[in-house]
Order: C-alpha cells, then sequence, then structure tokens
C-alpha cells in the first residue's frame, strides 16, 4: 500500500482519508463514538465500518465520559484508539476523563502506561447550529496537562496532523472546523507513508513584515481575508496558521513578532481564558521589547455562542473586526 | 453458574448487619464451613491464601505506625477488608491479568505482586513508587474514584479483541470500587459500556458501609448496589467479603466466565471499614464504634480462616507467630529499599508528561534546576517547604 494519489478533498474527506489510512497501516487502530459504524454524522467514517470491520469500527453507548474513558483503557491495553465526540460542545462529560485520567498515566507510572489515543471533535461555528454544536474548548483542554491540541485549516493539514496525531505517543485533542469541513478544497498527498505534518510545526500562510495575525482552524480563512483587505491598502498582514497549540511553536511566532512588532490573536471561543490569553502572556513575555504596540485579541463574546440565529454572525469572528485590529495595532 | 444471583432480598435485621443479608459464604465468621465442599481440598492451597491475605493485614498495621513516625504520608486504612482485596485477587492470574485497585487497594497490589517498597514509596508520593514493572498489569493507585471502571472496560475489550485475533483465552481485567463509587456517573459508564461490549472483566464493589462518614444508605434507596447488575445485564453476585475463600470461589468463577467470552460479572462484597477513612480520619466524629466493635471482634476475616484452619490441626499459634516475624523482616528489608531510593529531583515532574518535552517544558526544567541545586530528600514529604 505505498500508492500515492494526489487528489482534490473536502476537508471531512481528507479526515476520512486519513483514518482510512491509519486504519490499514496499523491493526492496533480502533475508531469509535456516537454513530460512527454508519459513517458519523459528518460522514468522517463514511464507509469505515464495512472496510474494516465492526470490531474495529463501532458505536458506542451514548455517553463521552464512556468513549473516552473506554479510550483509555483500550490505549493502556495497546490499542491506538482514535475516539470521535459528536460535537466539541459535548466533551464536558469527558472532561473529567480528560482532566483527571488522560495526560496523567504517563506520570502516574512514570512511563509503564501511555495513552496514545486520539480525540477528534467537530469544532467551532459558522453553520448555524443548535445550542452546543458551536462550541470551541479548545483552551480548556489545553489548559490540562498531558494532552496535545491540535487544529487543521486545509485538507492537506487535517490528513496529515490527523496521521501524525494517531501515530503520537501520548493523547491528542484534535479539533475540526465544522465549518471548513465541507467549504474548503485542496490537494491531498493520499496513501500509506505519505502526507504526514509534524505536530508543533506553526504554518505561514500568508508572509508579510507589517503585522502578525496568529489563528488556527476555523479562523485562518477569515484572517486570510482580512490580511487580503489590509494588502489593498498597502499592509503587509503575516497570517500564521498554528496547526498545534501544545506544543506551540513559539520559535516561528517569535521570529514573526520580533520582525512585525505587532500582534493579533484570532479565535472563535470566548475571549476571557481563551487560547489567546496564553499567547499573549508568551509574547509578551519573550518578546515584548520588539512590540510597538499592545497585543489585541480578537475572539468569542464573553458569552455562550449562540444557537441557530443571525447573532451567531455578530459573535464569531469575522474578517471584518480582524482588519480593524489590524488597523488598530498599526494605528497604536 | 450457581453461585450466581440477583435476588434482592430485604435486609434481615436480626443479622449484626443487615448488608449481609442473602450473601454468599464459605465459611461463617466462627470459621464452622457453611459449603465444606467448596473449600480447597488442598492444605497448601488454603495456607497459601491465609498467609497472602495476613501479610497484607500486617503490613496495613505497620503502615500506620509508619505514617505516625512520618515515614508515609496520608494513608488509606484497608485493615479488615483484606480478605475482599486478596480474596479477589487470587482468582487472577498474575502478572498475566489485569487489575485496577482503588485508592484504598494496597491490600490488592500486595497480593498481586507489588513489593512492599514500591507501596511505601507510592505512599511517600516518590516517583519511583510508581515506576511499575512492565511486566506486570497492574494499574497504579489514584485519588479520583470510578474513573478506572472504564478504563477496564476498555482494557478487556482490547484483550478480547487481541484474544480473538489470536486465537486464545483473553487476559481478564478484574475493577474495584467503593460503595460510595457506585454513586459516580462513571460507575454506571464502566458496567455499561462492559456489558454492552461483553468484554472479559470482573467489577468487585468493596461494600464497607461508609464513604468516609457516609454510611451505605445514604448512598443509594436499592436494597443492594449488587441489583445495579440487572440494570445492565450482568450477572451479580452478593458475597461475605470478609470470608477469603468465598470472594476467591466468587471470583475465580467470574474470571472463568470472563476468559470464556461469556461477559463481565458484578461483585458486591459485603466488608466494613473498622479502621479510619485514612491515617488523618477520626470516625468517633460521625459513627457509634459499637458497630464496627462488632466487625472487628466477630467477623475479622484473618481470624475466621485462622480458626478453621487450627481445628483442622494446619495451623498452630507458633506458625502464626513465626509469620508475623517473616512479614516483619520483609517488611524492614523493604523499607531499607524505600529509604534507599534516590533523592527527588524536581526537574523530572515534567519527564513524564509527555514521551518528548515541548521545548517551553525543557525551559521550565532548566528553571527548576536553577531553584534547586541539589537533590530533595526522599523522606521529606513536603519539598516544596524546604525549597
Amino acid at each position: 500500500m505505498t500508492a500515492v494519489a494526489v487528489k482534490t478533498m473536502t476537508m471531512v474527506q481528507a479526515v476520512q482519508d486519513a483514518l482510512a489510512t491509519a486504519l490499514t497501516a496499523d491493526d492496533r487502530v480502533m475508531l469509535f463514538g456516537q454513530d460512527v459504524g454508519m459513517g458519523g454524522v459528518f460522514r468522517a467514517s463514511d464507509g469505515l465500518r464495512e472496510r474494516f470491520g465492526e470490531e474495529r469500527v463501532f458505536d458506542t453507548p451514548l455517553s463521552e465520559a464512556g468513549i473516552v474513558g473506554m479510550g483509555i483503557g483500550l490505549a493502556l491495553a495497546g490499542m491506538r484508539p482514535v475516539a470521535e465526540i459528536q460535537f466539541a460542545g459535548f466533551l464536558y462529560p469527558a472532561l473529567e476523563q480528560m482532566g483527571v485520567q488522560l495526560g496523567r498515566y504517563r506520570q502516574r507510572s512514570q512511563g509503564r502506561y501511555t495513552v496514545p489515543m486520539v480525540i477528534r471533535a467537530p469544532y467551532g461555528g459558522g453553520i448555524h447550529s443548535p445550542e452546543l454544536h458551536s462550541e470551541s474548548p479548545e483552551g480548556l483542554v489545553a489548559a490540562l496537562p498531558g494532552i496535545k491540541v491540535v487544529v487543521p485549516s486545509t485538507p492537506a493539514d487535517a490528513r496529515g496532523l490527523l496521521l501524525s496525531a494517531i501515530e503520537d505517543p501520548d493523547p491528542v485533542m484534535f479539533f475540526e472546523s465544522i465549518k471548513l469541513y465541507r467549504s474548503v478544497r485542496g490537494t491531498v498527498d493520499g496513501g500509506v507513508g505519505t502526507g504526514a505534518v509534524p505536530l508543533g510545526k506553526a504554518r505561514i500562510a500568508r508572509p508579510g513584515s507589517d503585522c502578525t495575525v496568529l489563528c488556527y482552524g476555523g479562523m485562518v480563512e477569515v484572517c486570510l481575508t482580512a490580511a487580503q483587505a489590509a494588502a489593498e491598502a498597502g499592509i503587509e498582514v503575516e497570517v500564521i496558521d498554528l496547526r498545534s497549540l501544545v506544543p506551540l511553536d513559539l520559535e516561528t511566532i517569535g521570529e514573526s513578532v520580533t520582525r512585525t512588532g505587532r500582534v493579533v490573536i484570532v479565535h472563535e471561543a470566548a475571549r476571557r481564558m481563551g487560547f489567546g490569553a496564553e499567547l499573549s502572556a508568551q509574547i509578551a513575555e519573550r518578546f515584548l521589547p520588539s512590540l510597538h504596540a499592545p497585543i489585541l485579541r480578537v475572539a468569542g463574546w464573553d458569552a455562550p455562542y449562540p444557537p441557530f440565529t443571525s447573532e451567531e454572525a455578530a459573535y464569531r469572528p469575522d474578517a471584518r473586526r480582524v482588519a480593524l485590529a489590524i488597523r488598530k495595532v498599526l494605528d497604536f | 453458574m450457581t453461585t450466581l444471583h440477583t435476588d434482592p432480598q430485604l435486609p434481615d435485621p436480626r443479622l449484626p448487619d443487615p448488608r449481609l443479608t442473602g450473601t454468599f459464604c464459605i465459611l461463617e465468621a466462627d470459621g464452622t464451613p457453611r459449603q465444606p465442599v467448596l473449600i480447597p481440598k488442598d492444605p497448601s492451597t488454603l495456607l497459601r491464601m491465609y498467609r497472602a491475605m495476613r501479610r497484607a493485614r500486617i503490613f496495613d498495621e505497620r503502615a500506620l505506625v509508619l505514617q505516625r513516625q512520618g515515614r508515609l504520608g496520608v494513608y488509606p486504612l484497608f485493615g479488615g477488608m483484606e480478605a475482599t482485596q486478596v480474596g479477589a485477587v487470587l482468582a487472577l492470574h498474575t502478572p498475566h491479568d489485569w487489575l485496577a485497585p482503588t485508592y484504598r487497594g494496597t491490600g490488592c497490589a500486595l497480593a498481586y505482586g507489588l513489593p512492599m517498597h514500591k507501596v511505601i514509596l507510592s505512599w511517600r508520593a516518590h516517583p519511583d513508587g510508581s515506576r511499575l514493572d512492565p511486566d506486570s498489569h497492574l494499574l497504579p493507585f489514584y485519588t479520583p474514584i470510578a474513573n478506572q471502571l472504564p478504563h477496564a472496560t476498555g482494557i478487556a475489550l482490547a484483550e478480547k479483541r487481541l484474544a480473538q485475533r489470536e486465537g486464545r483465552e483473553p487476559r481478564v481485567a478484574l475493577a474495584f470500587v467503593g460503595d460510595g463509587g457506585t454513586s459516580e456517573g462513571d460507575f454506571h459508564v464502566g458496567l455499561n459500556f462492559a456489558a454492552v461490549f461483553k468484554v472479559p472483566a470482573i467489577f468487585v464493589i468493596e461494600n464497607n458501609g461508609w464513604a468516609i462518614s457516609t454510611p451505605t444508605s445514604s448512598q443509594t434507596a436499592a436494597t443492594t448496589l449488587a441489583s445495579r447488575g440487572e440494570g445492565y445485564g450482568m450477572p451479580a453476585v452478593r458475597v461475605d467479603g470478609n470470608d477469603l475463600l468465598a470472594m476467591r470461589h466468587v471470583t475465580a468463577e467470574a474470571v472463568t466466565r470472563a476468559r470464556r467470552g461469556e461477559g463481565p460479572t458484578l461483585i458486591e462484597a459485603i466488608t466494613y471499614r473498622v479502621l479510619p477513612h485514612t491515617s488523618s480520619d477520626d470516625p468517633a466524629r460521625y459513627r457509634d464504634s459499637a458497630e464496627a466493635d462488632e466487625w472487628r471482634e466477630n467477623r475479622d476475616p484473618g481470624m475466621r480462616l485462622r480458626t478453621y484452619l487450627t481445628g483442622r490441626g494446619l495451623w498452630s499459634d507458633a506458625q502464626e507467630e513465626t509469620m508475623i516475624s517473616a512479614v516483619d523482616a520483609e517488611l524492614q528489608r523493604e523499607l531499607e529499599l524505600a529509604d534507599a531510593a534516590p533523592g527527588i529531583r524536581p526537574w523530572e515532574l515534567l519527564e513524564h508528561v509527555f514521551e518528548t518535552p515541548t521545548p517551553e517544558m525543557r525551559e521550565q526544567q532548566d528553571e527548576l534546576r536553577a531553584l534547586h541545586s541539589g537533590d530533595l530528600h526522599p523522606g521529606d514529604l513536603h519539598p516544596g517547604v524546604r525549597a
């Protein structure tokens, strides 16, 4: 299985391709969650149960705590579990297992037990979903020791980062932007053994010299739109797609920030205690002498994400808000 | 599986503890055989089991002394519950099968084969205490309640799949939970998933009557905890948890079912926490000592089996003394091993979080190195204070 096929895919197809690739490459890989057997509500596991058997691709009872808790057990006994939480907003019942177990087994046993497990969850808004279907809890998870946090923004990265996450020796929380699932297409390397993208390496989505915009997942396309608008006004914005929050590529961030001296951070999660707070603190601690303006955050408001309504457009950061923040740091 | 039943029976107020109603038992509390046919025939087997149980109990008694001497951190006592813990673990093939103890599971871990110095180091929070043998399948002690039940289910599902692929019998997973733990969501989750996936797991509820100061009657309105089994479609059995032979017998039957692919079993062991919750607790603040005295004096698990063995001429006071001396000598050697553990290097805190520390974690390690030029002593239970 070394055939390399470059294809154009949507993000959800790229996820599906990564899952199929991992299932083919490693018989320890198991996929499970609510409705995963029939292909999942976003079709990320479409056809995989038929292809790989119900012993490796299966449904579970409706319990996120059970999905993660049982997954930990599977990993302890040598499997490579890939759990799907149907929506990231449904992670809350699993947070106990994530906070007090998932990231602790390695230290608790001084390396005897490890949990090489991936938890995938569609996250973020932009598709007018019901309550709790648009959450962005990446900051909550990134606050827990021992868990890596990855958020792709392109089909190639979705496939490549997911392959790396499944091969990683430690637990990885993998957030997939609901908005991007079908709205973006891109070329993806197919086949076993190709296309993996290492965790912990950011990607410069657009080079620029006047301002650094840090973003990830569903906000990358928003920031690129804002950067395009800024370019038309003669401002060269560098857009950095972080790809992974833990580990964080401070080298790439530092290189850019010290060059531009201006930083805007963008995420969908509420501003207070969002991942932007960590980014802002890291940059202030390390690179303050290089800064020409305060670090600004464009984020969800400090309120629950609104269901269904057009209020979503007011809550979820858009290119206009990002462009305003860019203007503000340049005018400081 | 004649011994497995789910009949809820009304508590019998004539019993010293109504929770004992309808429990499976091989030896009565006074050492009289109730089911002679189920007593192992081979005297050496009986003596091996008795010694394993007594060794655990003696360790527990000495551990409290060590704690009072400042040579152990806060320690959760299990003395009086040793038949439940040791009896169940004796039904495992160790270290082949999996064991998930609770934080009060020192007796389980000792019976499984964890050396005493590892137990001591664990309760000193020394990293070497958790450096577990890679060939054993013992999970570490941990504080959170009932989380290990879904883990045991996942482990057992992995073992079921591996066994299917390799055409052999599976390793089984034995997990413990307390009566208080049955109120946690993960109790429900772990058992429900286990039954749905029909995994080779055994769940033992150590119903010792108390969750710190909360009695079992405040945990549940159900007559028994074993009745939960029916709701999960899982056979359940209630056992006299102070009867070592009964615990081993019932667990062995559950292990056999599990290996045959017949799925999980729930065991409710009725025992009593005659001692404080931990070395820091004072039960006089919340319970009448009469009940604990009754259990301590008339239902002691060691005395029950010892009376039976003595009656058959298999055990003597002299043998008891010799055994106690041997356990004390073992403990002395193990204490020396524990005391010889290397000093704690604080930067190692970040060593086993990920396989490879992130660059930020490396920086934090450098910070720790700069703050702590030398090792911290293993006997220092609060290194931060000295720093």
